[in-house]
């Protein structure tokens, strides 16, 4: 592996942490940290700070109970990919993760269901989903995409790519904007 | 009924409920992986207070951050409030939020529109 190669391909793309491997609650919370204080480091306005935490929390506790509810299902496809991006105009956060054909398709269903939403009917979509939806033991109930879509204020971006007969690769890219 | 004193940590806020005074705060982050089970003493507190409450239940919510996790947690302890606030207590939610912090308001406000208690938006200035 040439690593320079690899090195300069994320310095390009103005990567600033990134973690390929299996995804504990001890690992998240210092990640948390780190970026925090990356963050306060670098002066960022509250607003902005508020906004990539929160985004952050999010997606990375979606890879987390990802990995909780497949542990047994999806042995050799455990481990997610993540990485937080920072340039001038944008803090960016990827992740990757492996999840079966059949709910790829209702996951994107659900995700092209958020994007068609403007910040009113996600709004109110919030409010329904807080207020009637089922609670999973482990996390909110479907309502992590939707608050990342609202908080950062973009539409989600997200690929799936069919490995094979089973899996594909879900990958998503969450922008916020600096101003 | 006892006082329920849990410590904050970098994940979980600082919960005071002082059931004798009708006094409830919850402090700081909460942004625990599993919320159901952080929040269950105090929404199990909370629905045996219900049975004899304060003449008036006065709650503070100051939160930096919380995760849609939280989200659903948060909203069963105002559940419980609201049947208490139905039932006898007057109760009043006063909700903070850090100036400039949008979305930690509409966040408050979107609880304002599912629950029947009487809310107060208060702003702290940095």
């Amino acid at each position: 592996m040439d690593i320079f190669e690899f090195y300069k391909k994320m310095d390009a793309d103005d990567i600033m942490l990134s973690f390929k491997g299996s995804v504990t609650s001890e690992l998240l919370t210092s990640v948390l940290q780190i970026i925090e204080a990356k963050m306060e480091r670098l002066n960022e306005p509250s607003k902005i700070k508020k906004k990539v935490y929160n985004v952050l929390v999010e997606s990375l506790q979606n890879l987390y109970h990802h990995m909780d509810k497949n542990e047994q299902d999806i042995k050799g496809h455990s481990t997610v990919i993540f990485m937080i991006g920072n340039n001038a105009k944008a803090y960016s956060i990827y992740t990757g993760n492996y999840v079966r054909n059949e709910n790829a398709e209702k996951l994107q269903a659900k995700l092209e269901k958020i994007n068609s939403l403007n910040p009113d009917e996600l709004k109110a979509y919030y409010k329904e989903v807080l207020n009637n939806g089922m609670m999973s033991d482990k996390g909110g109930g479907g309502l992590g995409m939707i608050d990342i879509a609202r908080k950062s204020g973009q539409k989600l971006n997200f690929r799936f790519q069919q490995v094979d007969n089973e899996f594909s690769f879900y990958s998503l890219n969450i922008n916020i904007a600096k101003q | 009924m006892e006082n329920i004193e849990i410590e904050g940590t970098p994940k979980t806020p600082t919960i005071k409920f002082n059931p004798g005074e009708g006094h409830l705060t919850i402090q700081g982050r909460s942004i625990p992986e599993n919320s159901i089970e952080f929040y269950k003493p105090l929404v199990d507190a909370l629905e045996a207070y219900g049975a004899s409450p304060k003449e008036k239940t006065n709650v503070n919510i100051v939160l930096e951050y919380f995760n849609t996790s939280s989200s659903k947690c948060i909203l069963d302890v105002f559940k419980k409030l609201e049947k208490i606030n139905a039932d006898s207590s007057g109760v009043t939610i006063n909700w903070h939020y850090e100036e400039d912090d949008e979305d930690m308001l509409e966040a408050g406000e979107d609880y304002q529109a599912i629950i029947n208690i009487p809310f107060k938006m208060i702003e702290i200035e940095e």
